[in-house]
């Protein structure tokens, strides 16, 4: 029985880690409807950037501020030449605009920095300690109060303020919005940065496990289910879809995997995601779209 | 990097201009290279050492008996469809076609087999590719130079012997074996099967799904079994994970005996101290104490040139690079020595690659003492019938800790045989008769 635990909370404290690429698309969601293809972008470019300039010799905490500096920028640069010229556009048109950002990202990065496969050493210990008999890693358990402190600080930031109540409006009706007197641009702007700080920070802890390379973006993989099922619109979703997901998926891989040749970890929160939407298609905590016909 | 993407290109422009200018007496190897994309790494610094071998014997011998070589960049983003694309874009490049192929890529290769095989162009996967193409009765224009995986999974096992005192101490063990869930990881699954069956140790397999950013399920069911050695066939993202996660579960590091695309720099500096005591196979080893490295940097890169940054020169990429220079040249001189000294076509050089012999004075001829194995391929063996060695990971560089093993022919030539014959009988192929080519 408790190595169902130990399956059990490995997987939940891997799903908080999957719900930090999540929230990422959520923010740009709530604020334009659109789903960012080029997340998992920015979390190489956040973190290529972080340990290129730290393997430079700066100090860590100037580092961390020259990248969440550059990560403004970035957002500025994509509101400017990308966003605003796509004003009220269809939102297929503004997520094609991501898929190209993406592209261009992850080729920015790669000749900016290099293609070299870096080492991130975030000075968190990695050493696993047992709890009932169970053997639960130090690196998870930081990692996921790190994320659910991110999560919980956003949740309050879009529900409690001004500025999350007008990301609301812009997300319903850009042109309604701007007509009442809500800067489009300084929201999508606001918004793209914080959604660049997601990525930082997803991108140095997971870039502490995995390394800091270009499989990077490959993690959006993982953030997928877990906004199907936790629903675009909502940032506590993104947590709860995230541990649904993780938990999950690790107990299908050791429960049902080997008596379906095993590796079912990839596909498994797909389908469990897909059963779900066939249920609740607006997803766990999303909102439920209703149109007057 | 920016340098070198600068760089690359202009050598490529001149490549081109020089085919045009003085085309008899160029030889065209076509690198269809990934900078980009999740394998760049790799793709970057074993194609920029294959090119700059090639640059350095232009610089220091002005070719390979006066032929110059040439070549030309075409990027894949190790995408089978791209890698298609720029095979049938330079496949024709004149003054004679490409001289092989080198991929680098499994997928890709299997995707061009036969398109090769049609345009007579050989194609060299060194310690890559399908292992029953080592039968060249069957596959004549495929050279899975070095080893095959099949081989290298026999060595491995062999090294595990040597370390539990004896392959009979093998009874009775436990084997993990930890795989990319991949035809590449699952290839050498029955040659595994039929190794515990000799040896009489069990053997537990472990899919890793694709690409092994999440492995706490399977190595908590791997502490389960509670094995004594685990065999790592990884690729990418998913070796640096698997290191770390082992960890987690307190599996001893020392006792993880990886496949040498496991065994790169980039695979085990993200894992930190993880890493540390990590074993793998090799076919090569790293650093720049070589003659072969020492010519690299004095006719290429004291010159200001060179596909790379200098600070990866010696690393176990950049050298299979070098390994990828001297055995595609030397094919293409040992079939000089057949044709004439001259550009040659693909067919021609698939005869080179047939009769490639390199020994040991062959080895201290190029520099390559220690660096390689000797092998030697024939009509039937397109392997070479080479040896492997193992490395260890001691946090900061790769070190040998093993002579060159050589593997269990006895047991893989049949299995390949097999394999090889029911690809003929699927394909429809009708195997050489090698004895009349004799």
């Amino acid at each position: 029985m408790s190595f169902f635990f130990e399956v059990l909370i490995s997987g939940l404290l891997a799903g908080v880690m999957y719900s930090l690429v999540a929230l990422g698309f959520v923010l740009i969601y709530k604020a334009s409807g659109v789903l960012n293809f080029a997340q998992g972008s920015m979390v190489l470019f956040a973190a290529l950037t972080f340990v290129s300039l730290l393997e430079k010799g700066w100090n860590f905490w100037a580092v961390l501020v020259v990248t969440l500096l550059a990560m403004l920028v970035l957002a500025i640069v994509i509101e400017r030449v990308v966003l605003r010229p796509l004003v009220n556009q269809p939102q297929i048109t503004l997520f094609m605009a991501t898929i190209g950002v993406s592209f261009f990202l992850e080729g920015f990065a790669q000749a900016l920095w290099g293609t070299e496969v870096h080492g991130l050493e975030l000075g968190i210990p990695d050493k696993p300690f047992e709890f009932m008999g169970m053997m639960i890693s130090q690196f998870d358990i930081v990692a996921a109060g790190l994320s659910g402190v991110l999560v919980a600080s956003l949740a309050l930031f879009f529900s409690k303020t001004r500025i999350g109540r007008a990301l609301r409006a812009v997300a319903d009706d850009h042109q309604a919005a701007l007509t009442v007197g809500i800067p489009l641009q300084t929201i999508w702007v606001i918004v793209w940065s914080v959604a660049g700080l997601v990525a930082l920070v997803a991108g140095l802890l997971w870039g502490s496990r995995l390394g800091v390379q270009f499989s990077l973006t490959l993690i959006t993989l993982k953030a997928l289910p877990v906004l199907i099922l936790g629903g675009f619109t909502s940032v506590p979703g993104a947590i709860v879809g995230g541990l649904i997901i993780g938990g999950s998926e690790k107990l299908a891989e050791v429960y049902v995997g080997p008596y379906v040749g095993g590796a079912i970890e990839d596909w498994f929160p797909y389908m469990f995601a897909m059963l779900f939407l066939l249920v609740r298609p607006e997803g766990l905590f999303g909102e439920k779209r209703i149109e007057r016909v | 990097m920016k340098n070198n993407l600068l760089i690359s290109a202009i050598a490529g422009i001149l490549s081109v201009g020089s085919v045009v200018s003085n085309a008899a007496e160029e030889q065209f190897v076509p690198i269809p290279i990934y900078r980009t994309g999740p394998y760049a790494a790799g793709g970057a610094a074993v194609f920029g050492g294959f090119m700059d071998y090639m640059a350095m014997l232009n610089a220091r011998d002005g070719g390979i008996n006066g032929v110059k070589l040439t070549w030309e960049e075409c990027e894949t983003a190790y995408k089978p469809d791209r890698g298609i694309e720029c095979y049938e874009r330079m496949k024709d490049h004149p003054p004679t076609g490409a001289a092989m192929f080198n991929f680098l890529n499994t997928p890709m290769t299997y995707a061009a087999m036969e398109r090769t095989d049609k345009d007579k162009i050989p194609i060299v996967s060194i310690g890559y590719g399908r292992a029953d193409s080592a039968d060249g009765r069957v596959f004549p224009y495929v050279f899975p130079l070095a080893t095959t995986y099949w081989n290298q999974t026999t060595t491995k096992i062999k090294f595990i012997g040597a370390k539990e005192g004896g392959m009979d101490k093998l009874k009775g063990k436990k084997i993990a074996h930890v795989y990319h869930d991949s035809g590449f990881g699952k290839e050498t699954i029955p040659v595994l099967e039929a190794l515990a069956k000799k040896h009489g140790f069990t053997v537990q397999h472990y899919p890793v799904a694709h690409p092994g950013l999440e492995q706490k399920a399977v190595w908590l069911q791997v502490r389960q079994q509670a094995p004594d050695w685990v065999i790592l066939r990884g690729w990418g993202v998913m070796n640096p994970t698997a290191l770390k996660e082992s960890k987690r579960i307190g599996f001893p590091t020392d006792h993880i005996v990886g496949v040498w695309w496991s065994g790169s720099e980039e695979d085990v500096i993200p894992a930190g101290d993880a890493a540390k005591g990590f074993i793998t196979a090799a076919f090569h080893p790293g650093g720049k104490e070589f003659g072969v490295i020492k010519d690299v940097e004095k006719f290429v890169y004291e010159k200001g040139n060179g596909a790379v940054d200098k600070k990866i020169i010696g690393s176990i990429y950049y050298n299979r690079g070098i390994i990828h220079g001297i055995l595609n040249t030397e094919a293409i001189r040992s079939a000089q020595e057949h044709f004439g000294k001259k550009a040659l076509t693909g067919e021609q050089v698939r005869w080179g690659l047939e009769h490639l012999t390199i020994d040991e004075a062959m080895l201290k001829k190029l520099g390559a003492e220690g660096f390689l194995s000797t092998m030697k391929t024939t009509c039937e063996d397109h392997e070479g019938s080479g040896k492997v060695r193992f490395q260890q990971w001691d946090g900061t560089k790769w070190n040998s800790v093993s002579d060159w093993i050589t593997p269990d022919y006895e047991l893989t030539r049949p299995m390949v045989e097999a394999s090889a014959m029911q690809y003929a009988k699927e394909k429809g192929v009708t195997p050489r008769d090698c004895s009349k080519e004799k």
